[in-house]
């Protein structure tokens, strides 16, 4: 099974916290390839995809973030009508729960974060969608 | 506003000579009565005194404390002086476990309870003929069934409104005309919020006296509520393990609380040598009833720190020794919308909750009328996730521990690691950007 390791930190709604993060990261040579915020009124979850994401886990713990890792799957969608629906069927059909779902900027490439990793990715392979290996996404965008 | 001042029972007006003579002979036969509780006869024991020894008032000194962690340790009703078939009534009060403390009264401690709470209420104004809306929560809580059986003493009709659904509290005032209000002061401040949004005309109401009490509250506040209200406000004192409210309580001039001094001998104590000190200096109170039956108590540390108003006549013509308000606490217990909670109940709820650490930090504000209540909970790996649901879930069952501890709604404020801040000592667990009195 291919997955890529994302990065989450828990971060407070407080300004200057997301320029803290990025500047620690940047500083130490430590590209970030897409991010995304989720929000609440009190605290938010930072999400993002970086090459080496042990390194820039324990960078970050150092600078004082609670950070974990998780797989999720990086999927090539075409850009064309229904593809997105149709993984989303495909998932639907398995019962497999989307907990949330973002894109590569300017990429049709999508992050998915589901209940059941190992099943949603064999469903998506077998039905002929691309889901990259980390190698394969970090050098696909350079 | 000009109130008719007038004296309900004759005893609130003896001389001094008078009062302690009851007070001696009172404290005397509560000596004996305790000596039925196991606890309070032990000590007794040790101390080698006895209801003979008792020859004038101040010999309360020799008399051993009881303190909140005492009915703890005695708990359910290990305090109790009579049979429990003679109990008409329990209530309880919260308790840093999560179990509340029970209190008991015999028919003549109702009938005792209800007559002191009738004494301050007719100080402050309340008649027979008039009509009182009571706006405070009935139940284990001392106050709506204190204040509602002292009103019905006097003759005066009851609402009884219980807290909350502040609407309806607004539909009764203006319908059913109430002259009596009873509730806390944070919750007349939020009546006044509610009047002046949805521009109720103060002409609809017919309030001459709000009754408030059950939490300290400050002569900032009452100007601000008398001004808005346009009603005379009268402070009260109590608390559940002595009786509940009916301690003391203030007549229409305000020159502090009027103690019952023949229902309870209360002494104004330095909290660390446990020594008197002066009138009208800071102490604690310590609390013994002379008069109650089911569950009496000796020298009951209160941890509320007044001061005793220094012998000056009060125009009323009542003789009792006045109170000052609550200044304080001499120990770290919080008042939060009238509900007693400690930093230890707090942390005590997130010790059950696996993985959180127990760094935090009570923030309370009043950012409207009512209090805001936050705890601040630092994030650690093993309980962070990266799916929003989750978070929420944590959050949400955070809060609910923290009510079932506390008896109130805190909201959980997650933050970072390390924000807030060590200490070496005993830590700052609580800032109370509350308004205080200067």
């Amino acid at each position: 099974m291919e997955t890529v390791k994302q990065l989450s930190l828990f971060l407070e709604n407080k300004p200057g916290n997301v320029y803290v993060i990025c500047s620690t990261l940047g500083e130490a040579g430590v590209n970030i390839y897409t991010l995304t915020l989720a929000d609440t009124a009190q605290f938010g979850i930072l999400r993002m995809i970086v090459e080496d994401s042990e390194a820039a886990k324990a960078l970050l713990e150092k600078a004082g973030y609670v950070v974990n890792i998780a797989d999720v799957l990086a999927v090539r969608i075409d850009n064309q009508p229904g593809r997105l629906a149709q993984v989303a069927d495909i998932l639907n059909k398995e019962e497999i729960n989307v907990e949330y779902v973002y894109a590569f900027a300017n990429r049709h490439i999508f992050l998915y974060r589901v209940s059941d990793t190992e099943k949603a990715y064999s469903k998506l392979v077998s039905n002929g969608f691309c889901v990259l290996s980390s190698q394969e996404l970090f050098n696909t965008n350079k | 506003m000009k109130l008719e001042n007038k004296i309900w029972d004759k005893s609130e007006c003896l001389s001094r000579d008078e009062i302690e003579s009851i007070q001696v002979q009172r404290l005397r036969e509560t000596v004996k009565r305790v000596q039925n509780v196991p606890f309070y006869a032990k000590k007794f024991k040790e101390l080698g005194i006895g209801p003979e020894d008792i020859k004038s008032v101040s010999d309360v000194k020799y008399l051993p404390f009881t303190t909140k962690t005492d009915m703890r340790e005695n708990y359910p009703l290990g305090l109790m002086a009579v049979p429990k078939e003679k109990v008409l009534r329990f209530h309880g009060s919260s308790g840093t476990t999560g179990k509340p403390t029970f209190v008991a009264y015999t028919k003549n401690d109702l009938e005792m309870w209800s007559d002191m709470v009738a004494r301050f209420l007719y100080s402050g104004g309340a008649r027979p003929g008039h009509t009182a809306q009571i706006s405070f929560g009935y139940g284990l809580f001392t106050g709506g069934f204190g204040l509602h059986y002292g009103l019905e003493k006097i003759g005066s009709s009851i609402i009884p409104a219980a807290s909350g659904n502040t609407r309806r509290q607004f539909t009764l005032l203006q319908d059913l005309k109430p002259e009596l209000l009873v509730c806390t002061p944070t919750y007349a401040l939020r009546l006044i919020e509610y009047m002046e949004d949805e521009k109720i005309p103060r002409e609809s109401l017919n309030l001459k006296v709000a009754f408030l009490g059950s939490e300290p509250w400050t002569e900032e506040m009452r100007l601000y509520i008398e001004d808005r209200l346009q009603v005379n406000t009268c402070n009260n004192y109590g608390l559940s393990e002595v009786i509940g409210p009916g301690i003391s309580g203030e007549c229409v001039y305000h020159t502090g609380m009027h103690i019952q001094e023949d229902y309870f001998l209360v002494e104004c104590l330095d909290p660390k040598t446990l020594e008197p000190v002066p009138e009208g200096e800071l102490g604690e109170l310590v609390i013994t009833p002379l008069n109650k039956e089911a569950m009496p108590m000796i020298r009951y540390r209160t941890r509320d720190l007044a001061y005793i108003v220094k012998d000056s006549p009060c125009p009323c013509g009542r003789t009792t020794k006045r109170m000052s308000r609550i200044k304080g606490r001499s120990d770290d217990m919080l008042i939060i919308r009238g509900v007693n909670v400690f930093p230890s109940q707090v942390e005590e709820a997130l010790l059950q909750c696996k993985d959180v650490t127990p760094n935090f930090l009570i923030v309370l504000d009043r950012p409207g009328s009512l209090d805001r209540s936050v705890v601040q909970v630092e994030m650690s790996p093993a309980f962070f996730s990266d799916k929003m649901s989750e978070m929420q879930m944590l959050k949400t069952n955070l809060e609910e521990t923290i009510r079932s501890y506390t008896g109130i709604h805190f909201e959980v404020d997650l933050v970072q690691p390390q924000s807030i801040e060590r200490f070496t000592g005993k830590a700052a667990r609580v800032i109370d950007n509350r308004p205080k009195e200067k």
